[in-house]
């Protein structure tokens, strides 16, 4: 029963979604008030029955029906709760039907949350996010229903993959599809302004929360995926450049770039062009990967199981979709109006490079992910792009982003001195590179490109905390008090520090883990010690233990440190009872400056077992660096300025009047440009 | 500097920027791609030594030994036809099974023998390589033809 209300529901909000990609756009198109109304009752429905066939897949995963195809294959009685409901999204069909649900959330809250917008601008959004909804509703109706009965039922289902039986797995598909679909409302904001005519600073003002919070997910998506790799697959790699998660990288890159290139077309008018097209091409890239995950082209963890339909409904959607925005792009885009002039040091020509930079190092991920697909799929020959070739790539792109990325953010709009902002931060300068190239010998042995690394770090860091203090700190001659300038820090600025704090800190993770872990694997008997980065990993027994769906070996680890004992390890090989496969799981003991690392691998005659026992140090400074960026991320979405404006229409946030003033003084021509022009 | 001459050499400086970083991001992409070979190819000597390579088919039944210092692993891959050596030093995937589908990266030695950096099997139960099928898709392929011609001469 359960599988047919689903299927239903499924086909009601597919309908709800033609409804909601027609309607309001015809409405919009023809002034018609009560049709421009359709789409958000039309956005609130989907959601509804989007929620209802979630709820009815996730109620026969909890029962146990197997009776649904996609139940029997994805599930088991014995599997633990918290994994009958996490496995819902285990497989194609359930995570496609995930996909949509929160496709569903993202229209609901632009419905919701954009009360504010012009009528007509409301209708389009909405109007394209249904357009999108239809095809991915469609997507999971025609080829990859979850609800399919399977005739005669099973007694049994073969189970959730035991990789995926974890709680990395709980949270890293939702946050990641938060991200992938957030985009999706970017790209309606972007189509709706063209088709409008109306690309202007308000149309990225609105854009940019939404843009800021979807890249916020994805970046946590991402980060969550590594950490997930790095302790499941159990070889304590976090990035593989492997297509799949390239698939997510290219995306992000793209979505990085925006963010950024939104921010000149808010405050400054310019590179509205670029910025829709850049909207244009993330959304692009999200499609690009769920087809290369769902396609069957590819052959990784992630890749569901091969089914050519798929893959060319997939191809046929991204090509519509790809196909008519450059085309309405090309039409309208010649519509949009210039922003402001600026010269060559300012900060548009930072955010101009920044730009550049991502979108080349994008392009140069998609040439490496897809060009052996190209290979194969013309029969010519098979061939693989390794992570050589990604880093031989990444390390000059990124060489000269970074070391921006310290003044950027000081840099005046318009115009400035580069003298002045290098004489700055001259100190901060001197410091980070003295450090920065003095850190690598208290981890290891001295490197150049270690140095560079934490020097880099450094520096971000350190610039973004001068400018904070240099903001928070009061006048000599006004009457504020620290605490009355944190309070008119913008939260959107403070964000941006978030963010690009995190990025330094990931940076000094990625050097010291890549220049200084140390892996070993090893034969360890019973009894014996191995030393690794300065701690001795000593076996002290193996034994056999149960877990609920599983059996397992179980070694013990103790580890010292100068003779002191620090910590126990507790790695198993687990043999789970619906599976074939036996499952390695580690046994990690995190710390502020590394991480042990204990995994078991093959059992040997004698008591012993060939471990992988490996430390690795700042690996945290990794994620904690990717939580910092996603929370600046959100925190940027919720600036005051991209809720007031509401109430107070005629009224110019004083960040911007300050701006404007700023624009003002510096050039003779002031309002003109300082301001964006009208369209058309 | 008038405005059309900054104009100019923003212009000068960015098809710089893009013929660099395109040089750079080819040259990076000539020098690290990987190709792929069957044990076919290998013991046909069509293979370059020296450079970082693929190979994929199955694991040979019975090939599989340990050394003596329980690290280094020695197996056979076969395409059907014939198989190579291979060894590798550590920790095979939990997936890897004698008759099973793998594919290993790494480079030809003196004698023939394959030094494998990263071993590869099936992620799941139900999947097959795509290497280690192509390798003994073209292997028959080569049988069948091989056939056809003795028979048909």
């Amino acid at each position: 029963m359960a599988a047919e209300l689903g299927l239903f529901a499924l086909i009601l909000a597919f309908l709800l979604a033609i409804a909601q990609g027609t309607l309001p756009l015809i409405g919009a198109a023809r002034g018609d008030v009560a049709l421009m109304a359709v789409g958000r009752s039309a956005a609130y429905g989907q959601l509804v029955f989007l929620g209802i066939a979630y709820a009815m897949l996730t109620y026969a995963f909890v029962t146990d029906d197997f009776s649904i195809a996609y139940v029997a294959n994805h599930s088991n009685s014995l599997l633990p709760t918290q994994y009958k409901i996490s496995g819902v999204w285990g497989g194609h069909e359930g995570s496609l039907l995930l996909w949509i649900l929160i496709l569903g959330f993202w229209s609901a809250a632009v419905a919701t949350f954009s009360r504010s917008l012009p009528r007509e601008v409301l209708a389009r959004v909405l109007g394209v996010m249904g357009l999108v909804a239809i095809g991915f509703i469609g997507f999971t109706l025609f080829t990859s229903s979850p609800f399919e009965r399977l005739i005669p039922a099973a007694l049994e289902g073969r189970d959730l993959n035991p990789m995926l039986q974890d709680p990395g797995l709980i949270i890293h598909p939702p946050m990641l599809y938060m991200g992938y679909v957030g985009f999706s409302v970017a790209f309606a904001f972007a189509i709706a302004a063209l088709i409008g005519g109306r690309l202007d600073a308000a149309w990225a003002r609105w854009s940019r929360p939404w843009t800021a919070v979807a890249w916020a997910f994805l970046t946590i998506g991402i980060g969550l995926g590594s950490w997930w790799a790095y302790y499941v697959l159990g070889w304590g790699g976090w990035w593989f450049w492997d297509p799949v998660e390239n698939a997510s990288f290219m995306p992000w890159l793209m979505g990085t770039a925006l963010l950024h290139s939104l921010a000149v077309t808010e405050k400054r008018g310019g590179f509205k062009n670029w910025t829709v097209m850049l909207a244009i091409m993330t959304f692009s890239l999200v499609l690009l990967a769920a087809f290369l995950v769902r396609s069957g082209v590819l052959t990784s963890v992630h890749a569901f199981a091969v089914d050519p339909d798929r893959g060319l409904y997939l191809l046929a959607f991204m090509a519509v979709v790809v196909a008519g925005s450059l085309t309405l792009f090309a039409w309208r885009a010649g519509k949009v109006g210039l922003g402001g002039g600026f010269e060559i040091v300012s900060r548009e020509s930072a955010l101009l490079t920044n730009n550049v930079l991502l979108a080349v190092s994008a392009a140069a991920v998609l040439l490496g992910t897809l060009y052996p697909l190209f290979l194969d799929a013309f029969g010519l020959g098979k061939i693989s792009v390794g992570p050589p070739y990604f880093e031989a790539v990444f390390l000059p792109l990124m060489l000269p982003l970074l070391l921006l990325l310290g003044f950027g953010p000081r840099l005046r709009w318009k115009q400035d001195s580069p003298t002045e902002q290098l004489w700055r931060l001259r100190w901060i300068f001197a410091v980070s590179l003295v450090f920065g190239m003095i850190w690598p010998l208290f981890v290891g042995s001295w490197s150049f490109l270690a140095g560079i690394g934490a020097f880099l770090g450094l520096w971000i860091i350190g610039s973004s905390l001068k400018d904070l203090v240099d903001r928070i700190r009061p006048r000599r001659d006004s009457q504020q008090t620290v605490g009355t300038r944190v309070g008119r820090l913008g939260r959107s600025y403070v964000g941006m520090q978030f963010a690009h704090i995190g990025v330094g800190l990931v940076v000094i993770g990625i050097t010291f883990v890549l220049g200084y872990d140390d892996e070993r694997d090893v034969r360890m008997a019973v009894g014996e010690t191995v030393e690794v980065g300065g701690y001795a990993f000593r076996l002290e027994r193996l034994e056999e233990v149960q877990g609920p769906n599983f059996d397992a070996d179980q070694a013990t680890v103790v580890v010292y440190r100068d003779g002191q004992r620090m910590t126990t390890l507790t790695p198993q090989m687990r043999y789970y009872f619906s599976q074939q496969q036996p499952m390695a799981h580690t046994s990690l003991h995190r710390g502020f400056f590394r991480d042990l690392y204990v995994n078991m691998g093959e059992e040997l005659p004698g008591n012993a077992w060939v471990m992988r026992v490996y430390y690795k140090p700042y690996m945290n400074w990794v994620w904690a660096g990717a939580i910092l960026m996603g929370l600046g991320g959100f925190l940027a979405a919720s600036d005051r300025r991209y809720r007031i404006r509401v109430r107070r229409e005629d009224e110019v946030p004083d960040e911007d009047a300050k701006l404007a003033a700023a624009g003002a003084v510096d050039s003779g021509n002031s309002k003109g440009d300082a301001e964006p022009k009208p369209a058309g | 500097m008038k405005k059309r001459q900054k104009r100019l050499l923003l212009v000068a400086g960015g098809l710089a920027g893009v013929a660099a970083v395109t040089g750079l991001v080819l040259n990076a992409f000539r020098d690290n791609l990987v190709f792929f070979y069957t044990p076919s190819d290998i013991v046909a000597e069509i293979v370059p030594m020296e450079r970082t390579f693929r190979i994929g088919g199955l694991v040979e039944d019975g090939s599989v030994y340990r050394g003596e210092d329980g690290i280094t692993v020695h197996f056979r891959v076969t395409d059907t036809a014939v198989a190579v050596p291979v060894v590798y030093h550590g920790i095979l995937p939990n997936l890897f099974r004698e008759g099973q589908g793998v594919v290993a990266v790494g480079s030809l030695q003196d004698g023939g023998v394959f030094k494998a950096s990263q071993v590869m099997a099936r992620h799941d139960e139900t999947y097959m390589p795509p290497e280690a099928a192509e390798a003994i898709k073209r292997a028959q392929r080569e049988a069948a033809r091989t056939v056809e011609h003795t028979g048909g001469y």
